[in-house]
């Protein structure tokens, strides 16, 4: 199994506090992996690595490397904006732009000069985003005028319709009802078909639900890593242990 | 005192300023049509000004106007809202961006007469450009831009965060972001805050008798270098006169000038309205 996604050595400072510690961490290919820990342990920082959106923080300085594809993102030569085409998001909040459902799709590879039939991309999308049935008759409609989790599928399938290799979903379903949550997570599983998902949640219900590896985190180091049935079955550290049975976090 | 009965007194002091600023403004609009209304005719509007009242007419004030208008919009609406794109999107936040910001905030509040001088010493004198349409275009162009460019800057910053963060997780550049994303969002407030500059720069007549526009005048413009006069030079030359015809001159060109401010805001509630439609719906 390949490694897509690598850190090395990863440390990363906000200012004065040093908020990731030499983390070592391998995202398979083709796998779901989950960041789990408590609030403020660096899981959504570390996530924001993967494709540079830390770079818009002011007083944050990162060192080691994150290797995708073989070279280092955080190499100077690197242009983080072609770093964002392979590797798309999805955020804690839905997100969709004030613009028509079909705009939301087409903006990405408009602007990225992708030669494309825009009408089928966005047939494909939102039929792979599990949205198209719902949204086929009114694609030049607001996405505002959307529920929640229809907002959240639409800003997922604006994410695939770059042709991601991975997909980053920092936790994607908190601000979502039950319902919602359980389409996204249905949803995660047929992505992980031919997208690499890693997925911050603090939710360890759902973690054990849709991840096959799971990284737990604790006070910005990486305290285990593993198969996630094993992880939770059998967890090698105390704190670990602790935190899945719910003694903190 | 029950607070029941405090919120009933608040709701009527409420109501009550309400209806005092409306009567009022009804009143003004009242007394205006009533002395204006028989002179507000067709001949009036297609007159040239003329010593006798019964000829006299606004055809100059309202071509002068629209010119100004017109002109003062190409050269400030630009500055304005590029301005307010570098120091939101692109310019370094440090204290010279600080100490730009706050003379800004000051310009937006100095009187306009200050504008004026400035005006007739620059662009009249120095330029050279005469007292022409120009400069006083350009007056008023200075006149607006910190209104404009305050008013820009908001609604820039009220676009969310996330939308940037979308726009850049996709493989965008800042370009597309600011261009196609954050000035599109941002549009309705700040064609709000460019029409409010405008209606404030159409009724302005202080700094253009400074640049010296003209109470009479027997000529339509022709091009931006031609003399010219606007509707409040009119207005204030007739009201100024003892006769009463000239009074009745004065609140029907008042009518012209309210007119336009109307349309004016009604072409700016239409963009709110057009650009507004993927807003959310709730």
């Amino acid at each position: 199994m390949t490694n897509i996604l690598t850190t090395k050595n990863l440390n990363i400072h906000y200012g004065p506090k040093h908020a990731v510690h030499d983390v070592n961490l391998n995202i398979k290919d083709g796998k779901i992996t989950a960041i789990i820990g408590p609030s403020g342990c660096g899981k959504s920082t570390i996530l924001r690595c993967f494709n540079r959106m830390n770079d818009f923080i002011t007083g944050i300085k990162i060192s080691g490397e994150v290797v995708f594809n073989e070279r280092n993102i955080y190499h100077p030569s690197t242009d983080p904006s072609r770093i964002r085409k392979s590797v798309g998001m999805v955020f804690q909040r839905p997100n969709p732009f004030p613009k028509s459902i079909y705009n939301n799709i087409v903006w990405g590879p408009k602007i990225n000069n992708l030669d494309l039939d825009f009408e089928e991309l966005v047939e494909t999308s939102l039929k792979k985003a599990a949205l198209w049935d719902e949204v086929k008759d009114r694609l030049n409609d607001s996405a505002l005028a959307l529920s929640g989790g229809q907002q959240q599928r639409l800003c997922i399938a604006r994410a695939i319709a770059m042709s991601p290799k991975v997909i980053l979903m920092d936790e994607p379903c908190s601000a979502l009802d039950p319902k919602a949550t359980i389409k996204i997570e249905d949803l995660m599983g047929e992505l992980r078909e031919s997208y690499t998902i890693v997925i911050v949640t603090h939710n360890m219900q759902q973690a054990a639900r849709v991840s096959d590896e799971t990284a737990f985190f604790y006070e910005g180091e990486l305290i285990e890593f593993g198969n996630t049935p094993d992880m939770f079955t059998n967890p090698t550290k105390k704190q670990t242990e602790d935190y899945i049975t719910g003694r903190f976090g | 005192m029950g607070r029941k009965i405090k919120s009933v007194i608040f709701y009527f002091l409420c109501l009550v300023s309400t209806i005092l600023c409306l009567f009022l403004l009804g009143i003004l609009i009242y007394h205006l049509f009533i002395q204006g209304k028989d002179y507000f005719t067709w001949d009036f509007l297609n007159n040239f000004p003329s010593r006798f009242a019964s000829k006299a007419g606004v055809k100059p004030g309202i071509y002068g106007t629209f010119y100004m208008m017109a002109l003062t919009a190409i050269i400030a609406v630009p500055l304005g809202i590029s301005t307010a794109i570098y120091m939101e999107e692109y310019g370094p936040k440090n204290k010279w961006m600080n100490l730009i910001q706050i003379n800004i905030s000051n310009l937006a509040g100095m009187p306009s007469i200050i504008y004026g001088l400035l005006g007739l010493a620059v662009f009249v004198r120095f330029f050279g450009l005469e007292r022409s349409i120009l400069s006083g275009s350009l007056t008023l162009s200075l006149l607006i831009l910190p209104v404009i460019i305050i008013a820009s800057q908001g609604a820039i910053k009220s676009v969310p965060q996330s939308i940037r963060d979308a726009g850049y997780a996709l493989g965008a550049r800042k370009f597309h972001v600011v261009f196609t994303q954050v000035l599109p969002a941002a549009i309705p407030g700040i064609m709000t805050g460019v029409i409010l500059s405008l209606s404030r720069a159409i009724g302005e007549a202080a700094p253009l008798i400074v640049v010296g526009a003209v109470g009479y005048i027997s000529y339509l413009p022709h091009t931006i270098m031609d003399g010219f006069t606007v509707l409040p030079i009119q207005i204030y030359n007739w009201a100024s006169r003892p006769q009463e015809e000239f009074q009745g001159l004065a609140s029907a060109a008042i009518l012209v000038l309210l007119i336009g401010l109307f349309s004016l805001n009604f072409v700016a509630v239409y963009i709110r309205e057009r650009f507004q439609r993927y807003k959310d719906n709730d």
